[in-house]
């Protein structure tokens, strides 16, 4: 069983499509959320396997031979960067796909869409090989543009497009990136592989080849413009509104929740190891535009009135936590940072399916066309405070903790930093609330609010999970932090304080490397 | 077997199940018996609180539990809780007033359709702050420090349907939240200086070294102090808590009166042997203290709005706590902390009172003359006016008495102008408060409703705290009066470092008449002119741009407005209309533009028409010809 836990991870989503293709279109909602259930079963063994005292870095590794002549494998594998993130794809897909279980538009497809969207993302995050991770990485463009160009809402061929253009430019730079590594490697060791283990250990010089950049440079530029895009970085962020608002809401919580999150999971797993001194090269340029980001967005955010909108800069303003964190250089920031990527993950795929709620009862999403819904929908009011209180970080709860971890990592690496980062404390809690006080306060004046049905057993089912969830992780996370603490130790020995390090050592007048 | 530790979580803990049961699980089924089941909870946590008192004991070790919260490489925070007795004395006051506060809540709120989400609230507050009154470290007092927040946030809009009401929740936990980011930062540097935020491992670094940087010191505890300023609404950030009066009357007493504004003056305490090292940074505490005390005290004297005063006069009282530790006189300011939440929830309550007798009316110049209608509440307010003013022997006359000789001998150059700022602040609380209890109970009534008393659900806890703001005084008399023993300080004294006491100009006895005497002659005044409804129009008329500034508030509000909020407001708009869409957008889309551009001109060349094509064919054909023809011609 443990031996074929990864491939049946990956897997189970292809055999749920084959089995949706012979069913009634009403049938195939039900196929899909039987399968996103099998992968959560899948999921709890896999956090009752996964061993994260660090004796082993890999585990659970299933691989056969792909391309021979070049050294590429299928091969799987998970640690404590990939398991966090496996779980929480298996854990949001049933919640994404409850939430958009109003479509009623060739549901077959729309259904397969979201499996096929999971076998990418999970391929994406187990792979253990670089040319089998870019293949998932592509593959985990279609499904979402089918998404939103097909379910989307009115203007959703552009915001389809414009997801595609940036993610691919991005995707282009990266291929370019991955080839070049792969020839440096023959070069150095005198054979392809695709291993990402054997392709950290290349060796660059440091000529510089291009405007005073060395290949190590432009190899890591090539990987993180590619991933920052994905984040989104601020000033890359702007496909991120369109294609949230324009998605169907299922769309939104698995975009929010898991394809943002491939960003910084790459930032840790190709970009810093491959070339840790580039990355410190790096952290003046990157931790001055997650500042920006930081602020940025929520000033952004806090002028929306589209409450789509208002989340997706949000996410732009709560992804440069992270990247901050990774910037900090130590341990509290890359922890604080791993924690914010599932804390967000949870928080906005959970404001998402709030927003759905509402959009499903009545078709806008404009605060001018709400207020005083916590008198027809208190339930409803409940969830959205709460959700919204851990996203503002409100101590006890999720995100808390991550934010805090990655303000103090901050603090011991710049203080500057956390001077300027701690305002998302006001700033953070200032949209929120708007959006509270402008959909659940104030006076019950629209005649169309007055009859809105309050939570359904379905926005039961999927909002209690997420409550669930919000408070284990900001009560008790260690039950996670357990599991990945040893991994991220060793990632921050072997690339953050080489990279440190070695990047002190050239500085010195002198110095040899 | 029940340990003391186990009460400790019990006591934390229930308040916690109250609120679940009434805001989530019995919600539609039990609207009436809201109040009831939270009032029990209320009360079940005070018992805890008494048998961890008795438990306790003269023990100097406290009564502890934790539980691991999270563990990052050499961080290991827990979830821990300790009773001691600065703990103790907080804790009793909290869970005692709150559960007279509840039980007094379920009169007042008899009129509303379903108020579980009411005691919900109300329940859920007390176990933040119990939360905040007991961690061990400064992370745990800040996950109550933003429950607390929270929760007053939630009630001071509870009629949310009222926008104004929801704003003002908002305001108040925004500019808390100002505060909280001072917090933040503080606690960070608390780490950078111990590597570790448990308050007994800091102090026990502090007492045995002293390598540590002395200038660090004063800026983590003046970081520090900016989060208390937030919480407690000392000058800046005091411009929530007069808006905060928009929730329930109850919510003011507990809240925004006797408990959570306290914790920045506690949290202060707490830190104290900190803030004994850090002079740079009490002295800003001091001057930040009276000076809000003489302010809010000035705007006090000109409101109309019997909430407003109050509020207003519990930013000057707070102040005075600071005062108190600005001049590192911790046992007075827990002493005031006390006498005043006594007082303060009294008085609020008694408001309440009279705002529910006369349905609803808050502008005490529509009162008057309510003494013979509302005996009880007449009564017992007069109690708590007289206790604040400082009027010997009720509690507010020890407990500011400490404070303002605490000034007079904290030894430092200013000390002196602290004791007579503080002094004429408590003159004109003495004034403004005067002026408030005879507008209301004096005279004739000048309003148009039928005034009645109030039941006895409501006057019950109104006569506890009476006694309570007559006697607890008697608990903290000040040595030099050499009349009974100070069991409070003796009893703090485990917690709290002693005050160091320097040699004064002016004695301690006659420091106590100099203040009764000013704080009756303010009261005098205050009678002379609004005793009588003639004098107060002439007086009116003598002073009105005097008045005038202070009606409204030094405009502090507007100034802020203009400050802060409009260009922030313009900021951000410029960011979303013009450089998010055009800026950036656009420059992201700039290579999609150029290459749709060249498309255009691209796709003129295959327009489809076989004529146009024909022409380029035959020029193009003219050109080779003419191209390899040139040679021979030329």
């Amino acid at each position: 069983m443990t031996d074929s836990l990864l491939p049946l991870l990956l897997f189970v989503p292809i055999i749920g499509i084959i089995l949706c293709l012979p069913f009634s279109q009403q049938l195939a909602r039900w196929v899909a959320l039987l399968t996103s259930l099998v992968g959560v079963v899948l999921a709890i063994i896999l956090y009752q396997e996964f061993d994260g005292s660090g004796s082993e870095k890999l585990q659970l590794a299933w691989s056969f031979p792909w391309i021979s002549s070049y050294g590429i494998k299928f091969a799987l594998a998970v640690d404590g960067l990939s398991f966090p993130l496996v779980l929480l794809t298996k854990v949001m897909m049933p919640i994404a796909l409850l939430a958009s279980w109003g479509e009623d538009r060739r549901l077959r497809s729309f259904m397969s869409c979201f499996l096929f969207l999971d076998f990418a993302m999970t391929g994406t995050f187990l792979a253990t090989d670089l040319f089998l991770f870019y293949v998932f990485w592509e593959l985990m463009l279609i499904p979402m543009i089918l998404l939103i160009g097909v379910w989307g809402s009115q203007n959703r061929i552009y915001a389809a497009l414009k997801f595609f253009l940036f993610t691919f430019a991005g995707s282009v730079l990266m291929l370019v990136a991955i080839l070049w590594l792969f020839g440096e490697y023959r070069a150095q060791f005198g054979a392809y592989t695709g291993e990402i283990a054997l392709l950290s250990k290349v060796v660059f010089s440091n000529q510089p080849i291009f405007w005073g950049l060395t290949t190590q440079d432009l190899i890591f530029w090539g990987f993180t413009l590619a991933f920052l895009i994905k984040v989104p970085l601020f000033p890359l962020h702007t496909w991120l509104p369109d294609a949230h608002v324009q998605a169907p809401t299922g769309g939104s919580v698995l975009l929010a929740a898991v394809l943002l999150k491939m960003g910084t999971y790459g930032l840790m797993r190709f970009s810093i190891p491959f070339c840790p001194e580039a990355f410190i090269k790096a952290v003046p340029i990157l931790s001055t535009l997650s500042l920006v980001g930081i602020v940025y967005g929520a000033w952004v955010a806090f002028q929306q009135t589209d409450m789509k909108k208002l989340v997706a800069y949000s996410s732009v303003s709560h992804l440069g936590f992270v990247v901050l964190g990774l910037c900090a250089l130590n341990r509290e920031g890359l922890t604080g940072s791993v924690l914010q990527v599932i804390n967000h993950g949870v928080s906005s795929g959970a404001l998402f399916v709030l927003v759905g709620i509402l959009y499903e009862r009545r078709h806008s999403r404009e605060f001018e066309d709400f207020g005083g819904l916590a008198t027809v929908m208190p339930r409803y009011a409940f969830f959205l405070v709460f959700v919204a209180c851990s996203s503002m970080a409100v101590p006890g709860l999720n995100g808390f903790v991550g934010e805090f971890l990655i303000l103090l990592g901050a603090f011991k690496a710049k203080p500057i930093w956390t001077y300027i980062a701690v305002s998302a404390a006001l700033f953070g809690a200032l949209y929120l609330l708007v959006m509270i006080r402008q959909v659940l306060f104030g006076p019950l004046n629209s005649g169309e609010n007055k009859n809105l049905k309050d939570l359904s057993t379905r926005d039961w089912v999927s909002l209690v999970p997420i409550t669930v969830m919000i408070l284990m992780l900001g009560m008790s996370p260690n039950f996670l932090l357990r599991k990945i603490d040893p991994a991220l130790d060793s990632f921050w020995k072997t690339s953050l304080q080489k990279g440190q390090s070695s990047v002190e050592a050239k500085a010195k007048p002198g110095g040899k490397v | 077997m029940l340990t003391a530790p186990h009460i400790l979580v019990a006591m934390i803990v229930l308040p916690l199940l109250g609120s679940i049961l009434n805001g989530l699980v019995l919600r539609p089924a039990f609207p009436k018996r809201a109040g009831v089941i939270a009032t029990f909870f209320s009360g079940a946590a005070f018992v805890c609180a008494l048998s961890l008192f008795f438990a306790l004991g003269d023990s100097p070790q406290g009564i502890s539990w934790s539980v691991s919260w999270f563990d990052v490489g050499e961080i290991h925070q827990k979830w821990g809780f300790k009773f001691d007795s600065l703990t103790a004395v907080m804790a009793l006051v909290v869970t005692g007033i709150g559960t007279l506060i509840h039980l007094y809540s379920i009169g007042y709120m008899s009129e509303e359709k379903g108020p579980s989400r009411y005691f919900a609230y109300l329940n859920l507050f007390l176990f933040n702050m119990l939360v905040l009154i007991t961690s061990d470290n400064l992370l745990g007092l800040f996950v109550g420090w933003e429950g607390v927040g929270l929760c007053s946030y939630l009630l001071i809009g509870y009629w949310y349907e009222d926008i104004d009401k929801a704003k003002a929740g908002m305001k108040a936990f925004l500019v808390n939240r100002i505060g909280d980011a001072g917090f933040l930062i503080g606690i960070f540097y608390c780490y950078q200086l111990f590597n570790t935020i448990r308050f007994d491992e800091i102090a026990q670094l502090l007492a045995t070294s002293s390598q540590f940087d002395l200038h660090l010191l004063n800026v983590a505890a003046f970081f520090l102090f900016i989060g208390a300023t937030g919480k407690s609404a000392q000058i800046p950030l005091y411009v929530w808590l007069p808006d905060a009066m928009a929730g329930p009357t109850p919510v003011s007493a507990l809240i925004h009166a006797a408990t959570m504004v306290t914790a920045g003056v506690y949290l202060i305490c707490r830190m104290n042997f900190l803030y004994m090292l850090t002079s740079d940074t009490n002295a800003i505490i001091a001057w930040v203290g009276v000076a809000t005390a003489l302010f809010a005290a000035l705007i006090a004297t000109a409101q109309k709005d019997i909430k407003k005063v109050l509020a207003y006069s519990t930013v000057s009282q707070l102040g005075l706590m600071f005062l108190a530790v600005g001049c590192k006189a911790y046992f007075a300011a827990v002493f005031h902390l006390m006498t005043h939440a006594f007082f303060k929830a009294l008085l609020f309550l008694g408001a309440g009172s009279v705002i529910h007798g006369l349905h609803g009316e808050q502008n005490i110049c529509l009162m008057g003359g309510l003494r013979k209608k509302m005996p009880g509440t007449f009564l017992t307010c007069l109690i708590a006016t007289a206790a604040i003013c400082g009027i010997p022997p009720l509690s507010g006359f020890f407990s500011k008495d400490t404070i303002l000789f605490s000034a007079l001998a904290s030894g430092t150059t200013q000390s002196n102008l602290l004791w007579v700022l503080g002094l004429v602040a408590s003159t004109l609380t003495a004034f403004y408060m005067t002026r408030m209890f005879v507008l209301v109970f004096l005279g004739n009534y000048r309003g148009e409703g039928h005034p009645h008393e109030s039941p006895f659900v409501m006057m019950f806890p109104l006569i506890l705290l009476a006694v309570g703001s007559a006697l607890s005084g008697f608990l903290g008399v000040p040595h030099g009066l050499h009349l009974m023993p100070n069991f409070l300080e003796h009893y703090l004294s485990k917690v709290l470092v002693e005050f160091p006491e320097q040699a004064t100009a002016v004695s301690e006895h006659s420091a106590m008449c100099i203040a009764t005497g000013l704080a009756l002659a303010g009261m005098s005044v205050a009678y002379f002119f609004y005793g009588k409804l003639s004098r107060a129009e002439k007086s009116q008329k003598v002073l009105r741009p005097l008045q005038f500034v202070f009606a409204n508030k030094f405009w502090v509000d507007e100034l802020y407005g203009v400050l802060f909020v409009i260009p922030f407001q313009w900021i951000s708009r410029f960011f979303s209309k013009i450089i998010d869409p055009l800026a950036i957008d656009g420059l992201a889309l700039l290579p999609a533009r150029i290459s749709s551009g060249v498309a255009i001109v691209l796709n003129v060349l295959q327009s489809g028409l076989v004529q146009f094509y024909l022409i380029i064919l035959l020029l193009g054909g003219l050109w080779v010809l003419w191209y390899s023809l040139k040679g021979w011609v030329i």
